[in-house]
């Protein structure tokens, strides 16, 4: 087949892109070079629309050892000990087929993990789905759910923590992100660096199918009527062959056999012989008769382009073939010596001892295209102006029925029941809280992480919402008593040809990155996914943000439950009423308009650390974030958590009621204290210049708002828990 | 005390069994499926998984791996052998304990703890066990205990049932059935009571910290039983 701007064009890439491979070779690519530029330079995977935008981001910290350019970030988490980890996005495949496609998403990013010599420990997810009317929303919800717990189930990593959420615009493209922590030590780390000339290219792993060819343009495109047609660009996952995969590669690593290693994720073994290549200023000859194949009759396209998974590639030092070979044949694995590295900077591809491919290498990474992409300025919308006589028929009870009961804040149970988030024996605080917690084996430390996003926020004003996400991420860990140590990012955004996608995407990051800065919270890793879109029409902005932390001595961990009758409640930050944006705006008085309520970094800083404090000299019995729903969302639970009830006591300053309660004003906690310890308490937040305020007192059983609003306990957890399960199951 | 845990490939319950049975004292080793022989042992745990990640039926292949020889000869001999979740499937598999474990009834993998009535403590595993109903975890998309009515005359009048899913106060009714098993059965023996094959994984409760101390119960108890 000889190669043609058409079929250039039909490969995903622009007029001007194709021009531009053929000055580069000076020459017409064949299909096989067509195909690797196609796959190298479409979004996922060269972030050619991202990258000037992601340069800003902070990612360097005392603690990161490894920020973004790696399979994943790493930190330090001392003693030798590190933590690997990263988030990425398995939106469209997942759309298409969500079981395969939400199971190979955790698969991708717990190789990318143990790619680095990692043993995952924790894995997480932030799942977004149409509105629950929609006639595809549960079969969705469905299949993902089955598919994350199918892979990580298997693979025996629990899965501690995650995020659900459903808006319409995910009606026609929903998203999800799968995020994974390891557990290496320091001087075992692994990287994709490949070095030294000569030394054998080894294939592990899976064999090679037909499958997932274009995967990664697939990602790369927006969705029409005929997207059912790309079904069979969906990679398909054996959750078994990866385990397999992990304790073969983690025995190998024991030893000092391997001089860089490569995950074959998106566009296979394309993108990681490139990117070994590149990174150690190499080339790499490979002879694709080698390489194991499924199938007959194999061509080199479709080798160098399948996404088959569970698949990884290995420079090992020379001599070490056979070791190396034993440790995957008792895992009974594929193993075989392909290639090997050059000094020539240039991929050569043979077939049939025929050359099928010669490309330098920077032309594939270093010349891949860069977009300074047009984008619109969002303005900051107006404050709503709620008129008094808004407020006059609403009961609080039943508001709070109503908001404890809805689609975005009632108890995911039916989800996370589904995860195995036991197993590996160290999981300290189940999903269902701030963060996940981990213990780190064998020892007295514990990991948290959280994944947060807010796409309301964002989308009202995407800096502020930008600044919000990674605020609440950092709280989520404070809550549990983790001090934050870095954060990964996976960026869901309509196309980027559209300028106002363009602008939701280039200001949230400016957001994150101004939080993370002020807040020393770097970003080590994360992943870019646009064109989440169905026709013309983007999501709502969607950045994810996965928050790890560190808890020195595990027993010192906080829960959101309740825990003794009498003690009292005080809710530390600054409570103004801003409704605007509030779960109470949106789904009371059906309010759409406003801007998000407003970021303060020095008071969400000082907020957070003053509650550290609290908690390393365990004064804090229980503490939670107020983040959607206001105060008394956030007491409910802390309430459903602990069966137990609260008093309020009348605010001693002039608000609404309304307001007060479910005003989403940040750089908020809830904490629980012994009465005893109120004094020491208030001196420490007044001697920290921390706003706070009594609440009330913890009760038996029953939520008193004031003499004409309470609850109780049962009726709580009964509004809570029952929607999902009833939604699902109807 | 000796003990040894079977390794198969897509076991991933094997280290969590082995820290918790060496905390309470058991000397224990780790062995690979395709090893031949067991090492001296006076405990043959199978742990949880995935093993052959449950391709054909849950179980099936790994009954046939090179060690299930051995552990089939040991159980003869009247070796103590228990298999927790993948392991009791693969037990079933060799016919060393009756009946099937079929999906869910709900079609669903679930995690969580539940509350499990000791039927028959007259056995090594359960004699002397201070508590009647136990808290544990469970984790498993195929722990629905099914046989024929026949059987379960018979497991019955062997007294074969170990353990029935039940509330807190050992209450056994359809409610506090997780999974759809026959007559909320959890765990059964052979006929000797030297097999014990359960879906609940004590090895999860060891721990205050974790999901809570049962297992713990369990395990001391064990020890003491086979000293």
């Amino acid at each position: 087949m000889i190669v043609n701007e058409q079929i250039a064009i039909d490969h995903g890439l622009k007029k001007n892109e194709y021009k531009k491979i053929c000055d580069l070779l000076e020459r017409v690519p064949n299909i096989t070079e067509l195909g690797i530029f196609s796959a190298m330079w479409n979004e996922h995977c060269s972030y050619k629309s991202s990258k000037l935008h992601l340069k800003n981001l902070p990612t360097k910290g005392k603690n990161v050892i490894q920020g973004p350019g790696e399979n994943a970030g790493v930190i330090d988490i001392g003693d030798d000990d590190a933590i690997v980890f990263k988030i990425e996005s398995h939106n469209h495949p997942s759309f298409i087929e969500p079981y395969q496609g939400a199971a190979t998403g955790v698969g991708g990013i717990m190789r990318d993990v143990f790619t680095m010599g990692a043993r995952p420990i924790a894995n997480l997810n932030s799942i977004h789905f149409g509105s629950p009317q929609h006639k595809k929303t549960k079969n969705l919800l469905r299949g993902v759910v089955h598919g994350i717990g199918g892979y990580g189930n298997c693979m025996g990593v629990p899965t501690i923590a995650g995020q659900t959420s459903f808006d319409e615009s995910y009606n026609g493209n929903i998203l999800v992100n799968a995020m994974t922590l390891g557990l290496v030590k320091k001087n075992k780390i692994f990287y994709s660096k490949a070095a030294g000339l000569g030394k054998p290219v080894i294939y592990v792993g899976s064999k090679t199918g037909r499958d997932g060819i274009h995967g990664a343009s697939m990602a790369s495109a927006i969705f029409d009527e005929k997207i059912e047609e790309k079904k069979p660009t969906v990679q398909v996952g054996d959750p078994f062959t990866e385990k397999l995969l992990l304790e073969a590669c983690l025995e190998l690593m024991t030893g000092d056999s391997i001089i860089a290693i490569q995950d074959m994720g998106a566009a296979g073994l394309t993108s990681s012989s490139i990117e070994m290549a590149s990174k150690g200023k190499l080339g790499i000859e490979i002879n694709l008769n080698k390489v194991p194949c499924r199938e007959t009759k194999m061509t080199p396209y479709e080798i160098m382009l399948s996404e088959s998974q569970e698949r990884m590639l290995i420079v090992l030092e020379n001599g070490k073939e056979d070791l190396a070979k034993k440790i995957f044949d008792k895992w009974n694995l594929d193993f075989a010596v392909i290639g090997k590295t050059t000094n020539n900077k240039k991929i050569e591809l043979y077939f049939d001892e025929k050359k099928v491919a010669d490309i330098p290498v920077d032309t594939l990474v270093e010349n891949s295209p860069i977009y300074d992409r047009k984008w619109k300025k969002s303005k900051l919308p107006k404050k709503i102006k709620i008129k008094k006589e808004d407020f006059k028929n609403l009961k609080v009870i039943n508001i709070l029925n109503k908001i404890l009961s809805s689609p975005n804040i009632c108890s995911k149970k039916w989800i996370w029941e589904q995860y195995d988030h036991t197993v590996m024996g160290d999981t300290i605080q189940k999903p269902g809280g701030d963060s996940g917690v981990v213990r780190v084996h064998g020892t007295n430390k514990a990991v948290a992480a959280s994944i947060d996003s807010s796409a309301v926020y964002c989308w009202a004003h995407p800096l502020s919402g930008g600044k919000q996400i990674v605020c609440e991420s950092w709280r989520n860990l404070i809550a549990v008593g983790a001090k934050p140590i870095a954060i990964t990012n996976c960026l869901n955004f309509g196309s980027p040809e559209n300028e106002e996608n363009m602008g939701e995407f280039v200001e949230c990051v400016q957001g994150l990155g101004e939080a993370s800065l002020y807040l020393d919270f770097p970003v080590v890793s994360g992943n870019v996914s646009f064109y989440n879109q169905t026709k013309n029409i983007g999501i709502k902005p969607t950045p994810a943000i996965g928050g790890v932390g560190l808890i020195k001595n595990y027993k010192n961990m906080v829960t959101m439950d309740l825990k003794q009758t009498d003690n009292i409640l005080l809710v530390v930050g600054k409570t103004e009423g801003d409704l605007n944006q509030s779960l109470f705006a949106r789904d009371v008085l059906n309010e759409k308009n406003g801007p998000p309520p407003e970021i303060n970094l020095f008071n969400e800083k000082n907020n957070g650390e003053t509650i550290l404090k609290l908690i390393d000299k365990k004064l804090i019995k229980s503490s939670h974030d107020v983040s959607l729903g206001g105060i008394i969302i956030a007491l409910s639970k802390m309430c459903i958590k602990g069966k137990k009830g609260a008093t309020l006591k009348k605010p001693n300053y002039l608000i609404n009621e309304f307001e007060y309660l479910f005003g989403e004003d940040q750089g908020r906690y809830i904490i629980e204290i012994e009465k005893n310890n109120f004094k020491n308490v208030t001196e420490i937040l007044e001697k920290n210049s921390v706003h706070y305020d009594e609440l009330g007192t913890v009760n038996e059983n029953e939520l008193v708002i004031n003499d004409k609003s309470k609850i109780t306990i049962d009726e709580l957890i009964k509004s809570h828990t029952n929607w999902l399960t009833n939604y699902m199951n109807k | 005390m000796d003990s040894c845990v079977i390794t198969f490939p897509g076991s991933n319950c094997d280290r969590d069994m082995d820290v918790a049975l060496k905390q309470f004292g058991f000397k224990n080793k780790m062995v690979w499926h395709n090893d031949i022989e067991l090492p001296k042992s006076d405990l043959v745990v199978l742990p949880g998984g995935f093993s052959y990640g449950d391709y054909l039926r849950c179980g099936s292949v790994a009954s046939k791996s090179k060690i299930m020889k051995s552990v089939i000869n040991f159980a003869k001999l009247g070796g103590k052998i228990m298999g927790i979740c993948n392991g009791f499937q693969i037990l079933l598999e060799t016919e060393l304990l009756p009946g099937v474990l079929l999906r869910n009834k709900y079609l669903e993998f679930i995690c969580k703890n539940v509350f499990v009535k000791v039927n028959n403590k007259d056995n090594p595993y359960f004699k002397n066990i201070k508590k009647d109903t136990l808290e544990l975890h469970i984790a498993h998309n195929e722990g629905n205990y099914f046989c024929s009515k026949e059987q379960i005359k018979e497991i019955n009048d062997n007294n074969q049932i170990a353990l029935y899913y039940s509330d807190k106060d050992g209450k056994i009714n359809e409610n506090n059935n997780p999974n759809g098993s026959i007559k909320n059965i959890a765990g059964v023996f052979n006929k000797e009571k030297n097999v014990l094959g359960m879906m609940p994984h004590p090895e999860r409760m060891i721990d205050l910290d974790l999901s809570g101390e049962d297992g713990s119960i369990f395990f001391k108890n064990l020890i003491n039983n086979l000293k």
